[in-house]
């Protein structure tokens, strides 16, 4: 099948690839620009597992072909923390707050829970749990990463928090 | 730094050792996508492999024919099971002593069978490749329901067998039948439901499900011709395991193979088999000469390799009508699938389904296994539980339960006054186990005290007097549980995998400069061994967990292992690091009592060091001692610190946990709602408490989806039903209910840490809790039994047979 020259800004710069009409974007994240921090759990658009940040919005990358990111802004779990390394703070929080286990779904819930925080920095549990429905863990039971997100978010906003575990 | 002046708590919490709340080592690589699963590997040339399936759930087949898509650009080879008799592994051996086609060799048993295996250049071309294949069928006629397996006139599904009349547990009687596994007195056992006063007898069945970890399995075959050798990376949850069955299928020399498991995400049961993929991407590779990787998607994961449960229990309990257990009788019909490829230790055909007898003191018990053929995906894995134990525990929870509402006493005074007693262990079971340890009654009580027992059964009552009024359309369900499970597979005496003794292993080596690597042969697949593995050997000897390097997986550095499932990494592989680090600290002091100038008698282990009793100023650090290890050692003495372990453990670990889940059911939508889940485990001797937590969480959340809704479902053709995340149920964050955690601490009196492992407790707990929650809620309105799973639709025909809806 005939390919098509892609090109889009991903954690910042610009990058392009080739790539089937048929060739789903969360494919070429992985294949082509070697991005491999966004899985693949279904391919359904149901897990979540490859949740990435496209053009202001959570997106499932398995859900787009990526002819159709063309030109578009995308951020993937490799763009979180900052150049010099130092973690975002939502890295920090999963990590304090056992928010993961096998971290296979951890880039994406990240990924969701960074769009989440853009659009409500101070979110009630309810709002949490709503807002990563999408996003499924078959290993942490969602608990600790609800509390990761509230303490993300509370340490964003300059308050403190307890721990994780009694 | 100076050693003088830190406090001995300051020395201690250097350590994070054993019970220190520790955070991750792999979340610094997880939470920035920089693990490495399988199939983030990409090697030079590499191929994909991707199955063709059969649409049919029993039929033969007639002729494939690849000619088609063998001409898509980019497919490369096309296998099927006559490729494979070439170096004949058309049919692989099962774990269980069956054998399985690898690829459909004259028929296909179930839908989604492996039939064909193309090879290409893309992902997208051997997907094109698989549209092309074709394969001819002739239908056969279909079993699915297991209680149809053995009629007489019953369609022969494994016509491999003809004429086989003894399997690998002995003998079939029935052309569908694999196996009978009887434990127990039966004569005894039938005297005492002969004597009875009161009897229960229900049919409790724990329908079929899958594990469905979030990674699907995978692997990346690459075999180098010139060198002979073959690299398998793969999302293995007993990666030495798999080497040797390779060698042994494949015929090539074990140490030619390097079996690597990476990060695995998740495994849960579903990664411990040896699947089809696996041995034709092995296949493919020393066909073409090239890497192949193969990917199963989440439909083939969810309808191929290895589903869980799909027992069958007919539980009867005799009791005196003061409610004391008599006796324990229970039939199980296990539905196996097509081929036997249970995953349990070779002598155990039913697993540890003898633990059936649960916590309770049952003089007597008898149990009966029959094993059935159906059209159904192969396996019977231990999903988050040890072997079938789950399942065991599911029977006698529902049947303790059944008996209180028939005795009319409250199911949690029944338990109390059955409970084996704690003066009562080490306790041998009327099934032939030795219960390590104990102490139920503290552990339930302490239950019934954090949620107010006593004040949810009087708000109970009140409800249901509402509801019989009419004012409410509520009902409200209390779920009490207590599991004992069976866990750390085991002592050589009774458990092998294919021969091989299920001891664990561990490696250390302490480096000059006082820092380590630790090598062990169980392989984490979201667990945290690198944190815990560490915290353990840290205070054994005094290092700072942070020195130290734990890795798994790679069967080319890690000493021989049996892997991580049915909890037996801590009970098993948790004593073999113990082991190795005591050997290590009995040199260490050698070496300094050698530099303090004493008798090593006169030394004492203070956390991190050596110190002269007595006179705790005179000491030698673990790093001092390492350097001079390494340095000049005493004379006589072989240089280097390091230590092999490999531990048969002498018994099994029994850990043990009250779980009381509170639901209301609104019988007019059959919708649940949990309204309260608290949860205590006894695991023994605490490692990391968070991550403890995180299991307990995570393990209550599967047993919240299990027994809520999770179903592999098939119809009468044997069409699986719900194959996908669309239609099998996992709970995501709205769903999943609050958990509340609690703990008791009985040691294991003999592992050499106590502890007893955690990571299935809560799967094996939760499901009767949860199940038991709904029964209470409407036992009142005439109901003994509903089966599982309990999702609203279910709950709804429910209510509406009891005549109850609106
Ligand atoms: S892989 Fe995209 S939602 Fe599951
Ligand atoms: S941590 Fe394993 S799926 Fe979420």
């Amino acid at each position: 099948m005939a390919k098509i020259n892609v090109t889009m800004t991903v954690n910042g710069e610009e990058v392009s690839g080739l790539a089937e009409p048929r060739t789903l974007l969360v494919h070429f994240i992985r294949e082509t620009l070697n991005l491999t921090g966004t899985h693949i759990g279904c391919e359904t658009s149901h897990c979540g597992a490859c949740t990435i940040d496209l053009d202001g919005v959570s997106v499932k990358s398995c859900t787009r072909f990526a002819v159709q990111a063309e030109g578009a802004q995308i951020r993937t779990i490799e763009g979180m923390a900052e150049a010099n390394g130092t973690l975002h703070q939502l890295q920090e929080s999963f990590r304090q707050m056992h928010g993961l286990q096998c971290g296979y779904c951890t880039p994406g819930m990240i990924l969701r829970a960074w769009r989440l925080l853009q659009e409500n920095p101070h979110p009630s549990e309810d709002d949490i749990r709503q807002g990563i429905a999408g996003n499924l863990c078959r290993c942490t039971g969602y608990q600790n990463i609800v509390k990761a997100i509230q303490h993300a978010a509370a340490t964003l906003n300059g308050e403190t928090i307890a721990e994780a575990a009694q | 730094m100076n050693d003088m002046t830190p406090t001995r708590e300051a020395r201690e919490a250097r350590l994070e050792g054993m019970g220190c709340k520790r955070k991750r080592v792999e979340d610094v690589r997880f939470t920035q996508g920089r693990g490495t699963y399988v199939d983030d590997i990409k090697l030079p040339a590499m191929l994909y492999g991707d199955m063709v399936r059969s649409s049919y759930a029993h039929a033969r087949i007639r002729k494939i024919d690849t000619s088609k898509a063998e001409k898509v650009p980019g497919v490369v080879a096309v296998i099927t099971a006559e490729t494979l008799k070439t170096v004949n592994l058309a049919w692989m051996p099962t774990l269980a002593g069956d054998v399985q086609m690898v690829l459909a060799d004259g028929k296909v048993l179930f839908q989604n069978q492996e039939i064909a295996f193309v090879v290409a250049t893309s992902l997208q071309a051997a997907a094109d490749g698989v549209e092309l294949v074709e394969a001819d069928y002739e239908e056969l006629p279909v079993i699915v329901d297991p209680f149809k397996a053995m009629a007489a006139d019953a369609p022969v599904l494994r016509e491999d067998l003809a004429g086989k009349t003894e399997g690998a547990h002995g003998k079939r009687d029935h052309h569908n039948h694999i196996f009978k596994w009887q434990v127990g007195d039966k004569s005894l056992t039938d005297e005492a439901f002969n004597r009875a006063e009161v009897k229960i007898d229900e049919l409790l069945s724990y329908h079929r499900t899958h594990p469905s970890p979030l990674e699907t399995c995978q692997c990346l075959a690459s075999f180098d011709k010139i060198k002979g050798e073959l690299t398998l990376w793969g999302t293995f949850q007993a990666p030495h395991v798999i080497r040797t069955v390779v060698s042994l299928i494949s015929k090539l020399p074990e140490h030619k193979i390097h079996v690597i498991a990476p990060d695995v995400g998740g495994g849960f049961g579903n990664k411990v088999g040896a699947y089809a993929g696996y041995v034709c991407a092995v296949v493919a590779s020393i066909v073409t000469g090239r890497p192949v990787k193969w990917v199963e998607d989440r439909m083939e994961n969810l309808s191929t390799t290895s589903f869980a449960r799909d027992y069958h229990m007919r539980t009867e309990i005799a009791a005196t009508r003061d409610g004391k257990v008599t006796g324990l009788r229970v039939h199980i019909l296990a539905d196996h699938g097509a081929f036997d490829a249970c995953a349990d230790p070779s002598k155990w055909p039913a697993g540890f389904s003898n633990i059936i007898t649960g916590s309770y003191d049952f003089p007597v018990a008898h149990l009966c296994v029959d094993g059935v053929y159906t059209n159904k995906a192969p396996g019977g894995v231990a999903y988050r539980c040890s072997f079938r134990v789950t399942e065991a525990a599911y029977a006698i929870e529902r049947g303790m339960d059944i008996l209180a509402q028939k005795l009319g006493m409250d199911p949690a005074e029944l338990r109390l006054k059955n409970f084996i007693r704690r003066e009562q262990f080490p306790y041998q079971s009327a099934l032939g186990w030795e219960y390590d340890s104990g102490d139920y009654a503290t552990a339930l009580n302490k239950a019934m005290a954090a949620v107010d027992y006593a004040g949810l059964r009087a708000e109970q009552k009140t409800r249901r007097e509402a509801f019989k009024r009419g004012e409410t359309r509520s009902i409200m369900g209390i779920g009490v549980c207590f599991f004992t499970e069976i866990v750390g597979a085991g002592p050589s005496k009774n458990c092998d995998i294919l021969g091989l003794a299920m001891f664990d292993s561990c490696e250390i080596r302490i480096h000059p400069t006082g820092s380590a690597i630790a090598r062990v042969g169980t392989k984490s697949t979201g667990q945290g061994h690198e944190t815990t593995w560490a915290q353990i050997i840290a205070s054994e000897i005094g290092i700072a967990a942070s020195d130290i390097m734990v890795e798994e997986g790679n069967t080319d550095t890690a000493p021989y292992g049996l892997g991580t499932y049915g909890s037996r990494s801590t009970p098993v592989a948790g004593a073999a690091i113990a082991m190795a680090a005591r050997k290590i600290r009995a040199k260490a002091q050698m070496i300094a009592a050698w530099l303090l100038e004493v008798h090593e008698d006169d030394l004492t282990f203070d956390i991190d060091r050596f110190q002269v009793k007595g006179v705790p100023e005179r000491f030698k650090t673990m790093t001092d001692i390492a350097w001079v290890a390494y340095h000049a050692p005493p004379p006589g003495m072989e240089p280097g610190l390091e230590a092999v372990s490999y531990y048969d453990p002498p018994n099994m670990t029994y850990p043990f946990g009250a779980y009381i889940c509170v639901m209301d059911i609104d019988v007019d939508t059959g919708v649940a709602k949990t309204r309260r889940f608290y949860a205590l485990d006894d695991c023994g001797t605490r490692i990391n408490p968070m991550i403890i937590e995180g299991q307990v969480h995570g393990g209550l959340t599967e047993a919240f989806a299990i027994s809520m809704g999770q179903e592999i479902r098939y119809d009468d053709m044997g069409n699986v039903m719900g194959a996908s995340f669309m239609d099998f149920f996992l709970p995501t964050a709205v769903e999943t209910p609050h958990w509340e955690t609690g703990h008791t601490v009985t040691p294991s009196p003999h592992h050499p840490i106590g502890a007893k492992g955690v990571g299935e407790s809560p799967n094996v707990g939760g499901v009767p809790a949860f199940s038991n929650a709904v029964n209470d809620a409407f036992s009142f309105l005439g109901s003994t039994h509903i089966q599982m799973p309990h999702d609203a639709w279910r709950l709804w025909k429910a209510a509406e047979k009891l005549g109850v809806t609106g």
